[in-house]
């Protein structure tokens, strides 16, 4: 019991479903439908204290307190929140599209919570086994996007719609590298599915095979979400509040579970796919010390990500745009191609793949270095070159 | 096969079904007192002109088509990555050949000056 006690559990549940008369199958149905009801539950109530935590961890990166009236250093000031939420009207826009605009937060929700379902907890605790693990990542994740394109359509307001047409840019343009990278592990491990990626980090943590994709992977997953710095469609002091400028009470506050769970899920499958997910010392005899390592790396790469958001400003569109395209997709094409000839070849030529593997990254990261310094060499000398005259012949500019 | 999905059949209704509830919470106790201006789309105060569900120049248009091509040809890799370890050297470098074909593909589109933001 106390080696295993996610399998007593689910033994003693399992006994007593069939005690009361219920076929193998049936019992084993319903407790999917109760672990799947737990897990969305328990996620959602530990959205208040990831909130509370990011406006701590905020503050203490600006030299402030943060939230510390309610309850010990300020954990139950979310709950407060959420109470006063409660209290407040929700304002249905005249002019919307009613079923569209209620649609969209719930929408935004279940795409976060719905990757939760292929992540591995701990040893032989995960929501399901899928063999196509990575893809439903790829694609329950996109739902979040198509959720906040609609709620900036149906609230018929301007700022509100360019916001959501700069949550497609920001889509269409960091979706290429993120499957592109994807496709590391996937290669590393042979298997498609979370739990097999899990079991093939048994002798090296991808992220030391792959450090580039992991680090290209976490940068995409962020701008996905829509975090700083790629918060633009957001930018309250360009577009008023972007796509949510119609949203009050706890529809509008819906959003805000949706994002700041998402970083805490990134956090939970860059921790899976690159930091060997549930893996530590004695993780297989003890289940529940696998969690609490699972637990530790998803809290240490939602602390990077709360870092980068409290460090680095907003960054333009077209910036956005183009570091997707000139910069993370042909590095991605690069250490795809490189990742897949340099394991095979190590692996015919009997050399150790990890040493292989890392050199190739070194190599790769002097390159990239090499090529951003090239251009910004370019660059400076474009903008100190001395001014064509312009003012002696203003016909000449075409 | 199907046995998988069960889980995210269960999981998905209920990821739709919480936050709804909160929502219907809101509006069961919440107050409810609409009025015009209330109504009225908002935008910084200024009264709003003209329609908004009108034809709507996007900027990445040209992006948006080169996605589509690299998303699709994406999707292939897949299976050919999950098998990776049952495939011998020339397979591989089949499948590089065909994620280079890509990057040529991306190298057009950059000559072309589809990459630039119009």
């Amino acid at each position: 019991m106390i080696a295993d006690p996610f399998a007593w559990v689910y033994a003693q549940l399992t006994a007593l479903l069939l005690s009361l008369g219920m076929t193998a199958v049936w019992a084993q149905t319903t407790l999917r439908f109760l672990g799947a009801a737990v897990l969305a539950t328990v996620l959602l109530v530990s959205t208040f204290f990831l909130i509370w935590g990011e406006r701590k961890l905020l503050a203490r990166f600006q030299d402030r307190l943060g939230p510390n009236r309610i309850g010990p250093w300020g954990v139950f000031q979310t709950v407060a929140d959420f109470v006063k939420l409660i209290g407040k009207e929700i304002i249905v826009p005249t002019r919307a599209d009613k079923a569209v605009y209620l649609l969209a937060p719930l929408l935004v929700v279940l795409s976060v919570v719905g990757i939760w379902a292929v992540v591995p907890l701990a040893p032989g605790v995960v929501g399901t086994d899928l063999e196509v693990g990575v893809l439903y990542i790829v694609a329950i994740g996109a739902v979040g996007t198509l959720g906040i394109m609609m709620a900036g359509w149906s609230s018929n307001n301007k700022y509100a719609l360019i916001g959501a047409f700069r949550s497609v840019a920001q889509l269409v343009s960091y979706e290429v590298p993120m499957v592109l990278v994807l496709l590391v592990p996937v290669i590393l491990a042979s298997s498609m599915s979370l739990v097999g990626i899990v079991e093939a980090q048994a002798g090296m943590w991808f992220i030391v095979m792959a450090p580039v994709a992991a680090l290209v992977y976490l940068v995409t997953s962020i701008a996905e979400n829509g975090r700083a710095p790629f918060d633009l469609l957001e930018g309250e002091s360009e577009i008023v509040a972007g796509f949510n400028i119609e949203y009050s009470a706890l529809a509008f506050g819906m959003f805000f579970v949706a994002e700041f769970l998402h970083s805490f899920t990134i956090g939970a499958v860059v921790a899976t796919l690159f930091l060997g997910g549930w893996r530590g010392p004695g993780a297989e005899a003890y289940p529940l010390l696998g969690f609490v390592y699972f637990l530790l790396k998803t809290l240490s790469i939602w602390f990077v990500i709360v870092w980068i958001r409290a460090t680095l400003p907003r960054i333009r569109i077209d910036q956005m745009l183009g570091f997707s395209w000139k910069f993370l997709t042909p590095i991605a094409l690069g250490i795809l191609m490189l990742t897949a000839l340099i394991d095979k070849l190590a692996a015919a030529a009997g050399w150790n793949r990890t040493l292989v593997l890392v050199l190739a990254n070194v190599v790769a990261v002097v390159v990239i270095l090499s090529f951003v310094q090239g251009y910004a060499r370019l660059q400076r000398r474009r903008d100190q070159a001395p001014p064509v005259s312009v003012t002696a012949t203003p016909v000449a500019l075409h | 096969m199907l046995d998988q999905w069960v889980f995210i059949a269960f999981l998905l209704p209920v990821g739709l079904l919480l936050p709804a509830v909160a929502i219907a919470m809101g509006f069961l106790l919440g107050p409810r007192k609409p009025n015009p201006l209330k109504g009225d789309t908002y935008e910084c105060g200024i009264e709003t002109v003209g329609s908004t569900w009108i034809q709507f120049k996007a900027q990445y248009y040209v992006y948006a088509l080169v996605f589509v091509v690299f998303d699709v040809e994406a999707v292939f890799l897949f299976p050919w990555a999950a098998a990776y370890n049952q495939l011998q050297l020339y397979m591989v470098l089949e499948g590089i050949l065909f994620v280079a074909i890509l990057a040529a593909g991306l190298i057009y589109a950059w000559r072309k000056g589809s990459l630039e933001w119009v």
